[in-house]
């Protein structure tokens, strides 16, 4: 049996202090090393918050996330930021590069902020993202030249630079058009099978989700359905 | 480079326009700074040095003369005790205290010197004067006169005066004159004019008769005594320490010059410190610039602070970027205000001209004056940084990703 890398027991989240929202009921969930899953769920599902508690951005007001074995739920800022450089990886919808950066430091970014310094094998961990991202080309690039499907490549090779366990993917090709963001899902997948990454990718588009291997559902802060997904054959592309 | 450096840099120069404002801001307060305290120095050396031009830093005299009560001390009396005029009585063994002066430490010379009121006449013409008898050479090293005759010669021999220019004036005469000097209780005598000074006061212009020892201890009726002896201290500024040493340690009168020109420190103590409140309220505005420069920094850059704090920057780095963003416009703001405070300093120093064509007011531009105003507003750039770094901190990465 695979080796579970995030496991959430009970988790609760709520907002507000005299008027309280409940918005996380009770979610028990489980991703294991490899998996390539999809979240999904409508807008004001909860499952933005779920990201962001998975993603230790923000706190659960009740129940445990174990994530790679360490249960975050008591530990404090300095050592949730260290777990989350160690464990996690995020892709956003907007690619949220540094402008002031080219893409190859954009990449080592992660690795620098986490040892305070730039090594030589930092650069050369990011040009080899950057290879197999199929953004070589443009790695000395500030970030503001390049266009949308291509920063969310680099975005990508960032996400991936620290070798993470777990990678979140938050509408990874949101604001892309189809044709890029079916190059960049791909990009995604080749990781999954070539490397073993995680991913978990929160998105409401059906088609992208079709092709997980697991479609987790969120529905009014629960969730609904978590069902292994077999791929059908590729339907015809419409148009 | 510390990847804070690194951030800190690439984050100032992406704020192009900002950054050049704020460290132009930076460099003129700065240049007010490094400005100011070169003039307000240059100005009071001057002060000093004109006020010093014809006062010795230190005199020692006999003390004042008290009635002494002759009952014996357990015995209270009751008695109304007039005050004794005070005779002009001679220095007790003034070369024995002269020795003990120069002997102590900070001390550079001492010159004895008999002094008295008296007159000087010419003709119809007569003035109050203060005899001054020294002896030149050693009288010269407290008080430079024959730099400042300018008229006749610099000597001082049997028979021989010099007098200060408006006493020239007001008597009528010149070198090569003579002069009858006396005193009150003497018929007086005449003197030849060998020379007329100029010691930049009207007052010692108009009343200073300098003449030979011997003559004066004659005309005083102080044969061998001097009234006082005159000292020059290395340090102008510790003559009030030297002057109760002094006092301490010879057992008479030692006054400072400190003292006898209380006004001229209480003028030069609060031009101090009103410039120091001037630069207090520069150095207030500086930090007020660089801390809303910032914030506004801070606000435009909350994204990136949200995505580097996502991918594990631990809080104290993303604190440090900014630290170091005060303490980097702080330190290249001081580089060009140091430059451009000590360029207005030469040239103020051009526009007020003495006669000569050596400037009015020199400015004092010294290596320390630099270096304190650079440290001064790299912790203003650091004090600054403070609260625009812990809003950083404190920026919640989720609602930053969240809203794009």
């Amino acid at each position: 049996m695979a080796e579970p890398v995030l496991e959430l027991e009970g988790v609760t989240k709520s907002y507000g202090e005299t008027v309280i929202t409940p918005v996380l009921h009770g979610i028990h969930l489980r991703v294991d090393t490899g998996e390539f899953a999809a979240l999904i769920g409508p807008s004001g599902s909860g499952k933005s918050t779920l990201l962001n508690l998975i993603g230790l951005l923000d706190r659960p007001t009740g129940g445990r996330i174990v994530l790679a074995g360490e249960d975050t739920s008591q530990l404090d800022d300095t050592r949730r930021s260290v777990a989350r450089g160690r464990t996690l990886g995020f892709v956003f919808q907007f690619h949220h590069l540094l402008p002031a950066f080219t893409a190859v430091e954009n990449v080592m970014m992660p690795l620098m902020a986490q040892r305070g310094r730039q090594e030589p094998w930092m650069r050369e961990r990011a040009l080899g993202l950057l290879e197999e991202v199929g953004m070589a080309s443009r790695a000395h690039h500030l970030t503001n030249a390049l266009s949308g499907g291509q920063q969310q490549r680099v975005a990508i090779a960032r996400a991936l630079a620290p070798r993470p366990r777990l990678v979140l993917a938050d509408e990874p090709t949101g604001n892309l058009d189809t044709r890029t963001a079916d190059e960049v899902f791909a990009l995604l997948r080749r990781f999954n099978v070539e490397h073993g990454t995680t991913f978990l990718i929160v998105t409401h588009d059906a088609r992208l989700a079709g092709r997980c291997d697991r479609i987790i559902s969120v529905v009014d802060g629960r969730i609904a359905s978590d069902l292994p997904h077999v791929p059908s054959p590729p339907a015809p592309t419409p148009g | 480079m510390p990847f804070e450096w690194m951030v800190a840099v690439r984050f100032l120069r992406e704020g192009r326009f900002q950054t050049v404002l704020i460290l132009a801001g930076v460099a003129v307060g700065v240049a007010v700074l490094v400005f100011l305290s070169a003039l307000i120095t240059g100005l009071q050396a001057t002060l000093v040095k004109q006020t010093l031009g014809s006062q010795p830093h230190v005199i020692v005299r006999r003390p004042d003369e008290v009635p002494v009560t002759l009952a014996p001390a357990d015995v209270a009396v009751a008695a109304r005790v007039q005050r004794p005029p005070q005779r002009l009585i001679a220095l007790e063994n003034w070369p024995g205290v002269r020795g003990t002066l120069e002997a102590m430490e900070g001390v550079e010379a001492v010159a004895p010197v008999a002094s008295g009121s008296g007159f000087a006449l010419n003709g119809g013409a007569n003035r109050g004067v203060v005899l001054r008898g020294i002896d030149l050479e050693s009288s010269n090293r407290i008080i430079d006169v024959c730099p400042r005759v300018v008229l006749g010669g610099c000597r001082l021999g049997g028979g021989e005066v010099l007098i200060g220019t408006e006493l020239a004036r007001q008597l009528g005469v010149t070198v090569g004159d003579t002069l009858r000097v006396g005193t009150a209780t003497t018929q007086g005598q005449r003197f030849a004019i060998v020379g007329v000074f100029d010691l930049g006061s009207n007052e010692v212009n108009a009343r200073w008769v300098l003449l030979p020892l011997k003559s004066a201890q004659t005309l005083l009726g102080l044969p061998g005594g001097v009234t006082a002896l005159e000292t020059r201290v290395t340090d102008v500024f510790q003559a009030e320490r030297i002057a109760r040493d002094a006092a301490l340690a010879t057992g008479q009168k030692a006054e400072s010059w400190m003292e006898l020109n209380r006004q001229l420190l209480v003028a030069l103590r609060s031009q101090s410190s009103s410039s120091y409140m001037i630069q207090l309220f520069v150095l207030v505005a500086v930090a007020l610039g660089i801390a809303s420069v910032l914030v506004v920094s801070v606000v435009q850059k909350s994204r990136e602070i949200g995505i580097l704090k996502a991918m594990g920057t631990p809080t104290g780095r993303i604190t440090r970027i900014f630290l170091i963003q005060g303490v980097l416009v702080g330190a290249v703001g001081a580089v060009f205000g140091g430059a451009l405070g000590t360029g207005l300093a030469m040239f103020f120093a051009t526009l007020a001209l003495n006669p000569d064509g050596s400037p009015r007011f020199p400015v004092a531009v010294t290596p320390t004056l630099l270096l304190s105003a650079g440290t001064v507003a790299l912790a203003t750039g650091l004090l600054a940084a403070v609260a625009p770094a812990r809003r950083a901190a404190r920026l919640d990465p989720a609602t930053v990703i969240r809203n794009g």
